[in-house]
C-alpha cells in the first residue's frame, strides 16, 4: 500500500535501530514513556520493542480514553441504555468495558438497543431515521475526538434534532500527564507524544514538560518508523543534553494545532472541574462537558443517572500500569482472573490498553524459559 | 541489538507459564447469556463449543466434518445480512460452505439437504432468486439436493431467510488428515488472498461509507483440495469465521505445536488491505469462503503449492510459515518490520454478520 508500507520499511527500520544504538550510553538504562494507546498498539503489533537496544525501555502510559473511564460512568451509561425508548450508541471498544455489574455487551443481551457506531454522525443519522426513539450517543476520547463530538452537537442544533443527546466522557490530555509528572514513584527520561491529540491541540501545550520538569517530548505518528525516529530523537536529546518539544509528525501535526477544530470544542464543551480517572483518581479540570449553551443535549441532564462513584476493583492495579509504575505483567490479576475475554480493568479492554496489547500481542516465551523460538 | 527476540524477567516468564497452562485446559462455558461474541469465532465460540457442545456429546477431536466408515457428514447455518453482496448471496454461501466443510476433511461432497428458515413478507422474488443461486452453486460443486424442510417464522425473527445445510461426502482414499498429524517443521499454505469475504460483507452492508471492488471468495474448494491430497498433506482448515489467524490457532493448540507466520509472505489483495487499514482491522481475522489452510510435510510442501496455483481460485496460493515445537498452542508472527509477536484468537469482534 502506498504511503503506507513506506513506513513500516523493516530495512529502514533497521537503519534507525543502528542510529538509536549510537547515541546510547551503554552502561545507562532509559525509560522512555509512550503517552498514547495508539502508540502502544503499534509498538506490539510492529514488535517496535524487538528492535530496540536492552537498556531502552518503553512505559505504556495513560493515553487510551477506553482504558481510563471508571466504572461508576459505564454504569450510568448503562443505566441510560436501559431507559425504554433509548437507542444507545458508542464506539465498540467501550461495548466490552465492565462496570460494576457487567458490560454494555451484557446490557445489550439482556435487552437494551445498544449500537456500535464508527462515528457519532452514525448515531446522528440513526436519530434522523427514527424520530420516535431517544438516541444517546457516549462520547469517549481525548482531544482526538472531541472536535468530531461537538461538530456533531453543532449539526443536532442546527437541523433542530430534539430525539439525539450525548453523554460526554471526554478527557483532556495534559492534566494527567502533570499528575503524572508530579508522581513521585516515576521514573522516566522521556515522552513520545501523542500524535492525534497534536493534530488538534498542537505541540505547544507540551512545553511545559522540558520547561517544568525537564523531560524531553517528541510527538509522533503511529507507524513503526515515526516510533523509531521519535525514539531516536528523544535518546538524541538526552545525548546531547537538550530538553524540549520536537515534531516528528510534521506531516500531519502543526505546532499550533488545528485552530476550526479548537474553536468548535470552545464553543460545545467546558471543562469539568473535576473528573474520576480510572486508577489515577480525580483530576481537576482534566475532562469535557457539555456547555449550557448545549445543556439540551447533554444526556446527562435529559435522563436520570446514578452518579454514584464505584471503586475500583481492589485486586485491579490499573493505575499503576496507567502510570508505568508496574509492567501489566507484574499486576496480581493479569492473565488470570483479568484476560481480554472476562477483563476486570480497563486496561484489558481496549486493544489500546497496555495489558490486552501485551497479552495479544507480546505474551510469549518458550517451555524451556529461553527466548522463545 | 535483540535479535533473539525479547528476553522476559525470570518472575514475568513464570507468571506467562501460568498463564499458557490455564489457557491450555479445556474452556468452561459459565457466561450468564449468549452474546454476538459467541458467534464471533474466537474465544466466547470455542468456550461455547468445547466448554458446553463438546463434552455433552462426548466429542474429542473438532474437525469440520465427521467421517464414519468413509462417509463425511458435516452441517452448517447461514445468516448473513445482507442476502446478497458483490460476488455471491446467501445461498450460494449455504452450497459451497458445507461443500467445504466436507473437503477439508479430504471427502468428495455428494449431496446437501437444505432448510430454509423463512420470514413472513419475504419477497417471493428474492426467495426465488436464492433457490436459483443454490440450484447454480450446487451444480458448479458436484452435489445434489437430495432433501430438505422450510419453515415460515413471524415478521422481524429472522433477517428475511436463513439457511441451513447438511452436507455427505466419501472419504477420498489419498486422505490422511487430522490436526494431530501437524509436527514441527510442516509448512503452511493459504490457497489464496485473504479477507476478501468479510470485507465484502462489511462494504456491502454500507454503513461505513467506504466503496472498494471487494468482491466475496465463495467458491467449492474441493477441486484445489483434490489437486493437493496424497501422503505429505497432513491437515487442512477453511479459515471462515475468525479468518486464518484463528485457523492456525485452532491447530497450535490442537497439535500442541508453535506456529510461526510471516507477515510479508501473507498475500492480500491491496483493496481488502486499503479497508483494513482504515478499519483498523487485521485481515488475517477477516473472514473467507473460499480459502483454506494447508499443514503440508516438508518434502510435499512444494509440489502441493505449485499444484494448488494451478486451480482457479488458487492463483495467488502462498507458503506463510511453518510448525515449530516452541511455544506450543500459539501463533506467532515476524511482522515484515521485522519484530515479532503473538497472534491470538479473537476474542469477539464488532463486526457484523458475515456467514
Amino acid at each position: 500500500m502506498r504511503f503506507v508500507d513506506e513506513f513500516r520499511d523493516g530495512a529502514l527500520g533497521r537503519k534507525v535501530a543502528a542510529q538509536i544504538l549510537g547515541v546510547v550510553e551503554p552502561g545507562r538504562h532509559y525509560k522512555v514513556m509512550e503517552v498514547c494507546g495508539g502508540h502502544t498498539h503499534s509498538i506490539y503489533r510492529y514488535g517496535v520493542d524487538d528492535l530496540l537496544p536492552e537498556n531502552v525501555e518503553l512505559v505504556h502510559g495513560p493515553g487510551c480514553p477506553v482504558c481510563v473511564i471508571p466504572m461508576g460512568r459505564v454504569d450510568d451509561g448503562i443505566a441510560i441504555a436501559r431507559e425504554p425508548g433509548v437507542i444507545f450508541t458508542c464506539f465498540g471498544d467501550m461495548l466490552r468495558v465492565p462496570g460494576s455489574a457487567g458490560t454494555l455487551l451484557d446490557a445489550k443481551a439482556q435487552g437494551a438497543d445498544v449500537r456500535m457506531v464508527y462515528s457519532p454522525l452514525d448515531a446522528l443519522r440513526i436519530a434522523r431515521a427514527e424520530p420516535d426513539r431517544e438516541v444517546v450517543f457516549f462520547a469517549i476520547g481525548f482531544e482526538t475526538t472531541a472536535p468530531s463530538t461537538a461538530l456533531t452537537l453543532m449539526r443536532a442544533r442546527a437541523e433542530g434534532l430534539r430525539n439525539f443527546s450525548c453523554m460526554c466522557n471526554h478527557v483532556t490530555i495534559v492534566p494527567p500527564l502533570r499528575a503524572l509528572l508530579d508522581s513521585p514513584d516515576l521514573r522516566l527520561d522521556g515522552f513520545i507524544g501523542p500524535g492525534h491529540v497534536s493534530t488538534v491541540v498542537g505541540a505547544r501545550p507540551f512545553e511545559f514538560i522540558p520547561a517544568d520538569y525537564g523531560r524531553p517530548v517528541v510527538i509522533a505518528g503511529f507507524e513503526p518508523l515515526d516510533i523509531l525516529q521519535a525514539i531516536h530523537m528523544i535518546l538524541a536529546q538526552l545525548a546531547a543534553d537538550r530538553c524540549e518539544v520536537e515534531n516528528q509528525y510534521t506531516r500531519v501535526v502543526p505546532y499550533d494545532g488545528n485552530p476550526a477544530a479548537l474553536r468548535a470544542m470552545a464553543e460545545v464543551f467546558e471543562l469539568r472541574p473535576h473528573f474520576e480517572w480510572r486508577g489515577l483518581g480525580f483530576i481537576s479540570q482534566s475532562a469535557l462537558r457539555l456547555a449550557d449553551a448545549y445543556a439540551d443535549l447533554d444526556a446527562e441532564r435529559r435522563f436520570a443517572v446514578p452518579g454514584v462513584r464505584v471503586a475500583d476493583p481492589k485486586a485491579c492495579q490499573c493505575g499503576e500500569v496507567l502510570k508505568g509504575v508496574i509492567k501489566p505483567w507484574e499486576c496480581k490479576v493479569f492473565g488470570t482472573a483479568c484476560t481480554p475475554e472476562h477483563a476486570i480493568g480497563t486496561c484489558m479492554v481496549s486493544p489500546e490498553g497496555a495489558c490486552a496489547a501485551y497479552y495479544n500481542y507480546g505474551r510469549f516465551v518458550t517451555s524451556s524459559g529461553g527466548p522463545s523460538l | 541489538m535483540r535479535t533473539e527476540g525479547r528476553k522476559p524477567a525470570p518472575r514475568e516468564e513464570r507468571i506467562l507459564g501460568i498463564i499458557e497452562t490455564a489457557r491450555a485446559k479445556r474452556p468452561r462455558f459459565k457466561d450468564e447469556r449468549i452474546t454476538m461474541a459467541h458467534g464471533a469465532g474466537g474465544k466466547a465460540t470455542q468456550t461455547l463449543i468445547e466448554g458446553l457442545l463438546a463434552p455433552a456429546f462426548g466429542l474429542e477431536e473438532l474437525t469440520d466434518a465427521a467421517v464414519m466408515d468413509g462417509v463425511a457428514l458435516t452441517t452448517d447455518s447461514f445468516v448473513v445480512k445482507p442476502l446478497r453482496f458483490p460476488g455471491g448471496s446467501i445461498g450460494e454461501l449455504a452450497v459451497n460452505g458445507t461443500v467445504n466443510d466436507l473437503a477439508m476433511a479430504g471427502a468428495r461432497p455428494l449431496a446437501l439437504s437444505l432448510a430454509l428458515i423463512l420470514e413472513e413478507g419475504l419477497d417471493a422474488a428474492v426467495l426465488r432468486a436464492e433457490v436459483d443461486a443454490i440450484a447454480a452453486a450446487a451444480e458448479r460443486a458436484g452435489v445434489r439436493v437430495v432433501a430438505g424442510d422450510t419453515k415460515v417464522v413471524e415478521r422481524g425473527h429472522a433477517d428475511g431467510m436463513y439457511v441451513c445445510t447438511t452436507g455427505i461426502g466419501a472419504r477420498d482414499p489419498r486422505a490422511t488428515l487430522s490436526p494431530g498429524a501437524v509436527r514441527p517443521g510442516d509448512r503452511i499454505l493459504v490457497s489464496g488472498s485473504v479477507g476478501e469475504h468479510g470485507t465484502a460483507i462489511m462494504l456491502a452492508r454500507g454503513d461505513l461509507g467506504l466503496d472498494a471492488d471487494i468482491v466475496s471468495d465463495t467458491r467449492s474448494l474441493w477441486p484445489a483440495v483434490d489437486a493437493i491430497l496424497g501422503d505429505g498433506l497432513r491437515c487442512l482448515r477453511d479459515a471462515t469465521r475468525g479468518g486464518v489467524a484463528s485457523v492456525l490457532n485452532e491447530i497450535a493448540r490442537a497439535a500442541g505445536v508453535g506456529i510461526v507466520v510471516r507477515e510479508a509472505e501473507v498475500p492480500i489483495a491491496p483493496a481488502v488491505a486499503g479497508a483494513a487499514e482504515l478499519l483498523g482491522i487485521d485481515p488475517m481475522y477477516v473472514a473467507n469462503e473460499g480459502k483454506f489452510v494447508a499443514f503440508a510435510a516438508p518434502e510435499a510442501a512444494d509440489a502441493a503449492l505449485a499444484a494448488l496455483r494451478e486451480v482457479e481460485g488458487c492463483e495467488r496460493a502462498a507458503e506463510i510459515g511453518e510448525v515449530r515445537a516452541e511455544p506450543p498452542g500459539m501463533v506467532v508472527v515476524e511482522t515484515a518490520f521485522g519484530g515479532r509477536r503473538v497472534m491470538d484468537q479473537l476474542v469477539g469482534d464488532p463486526l457484523p454478520r458475515i456467514c
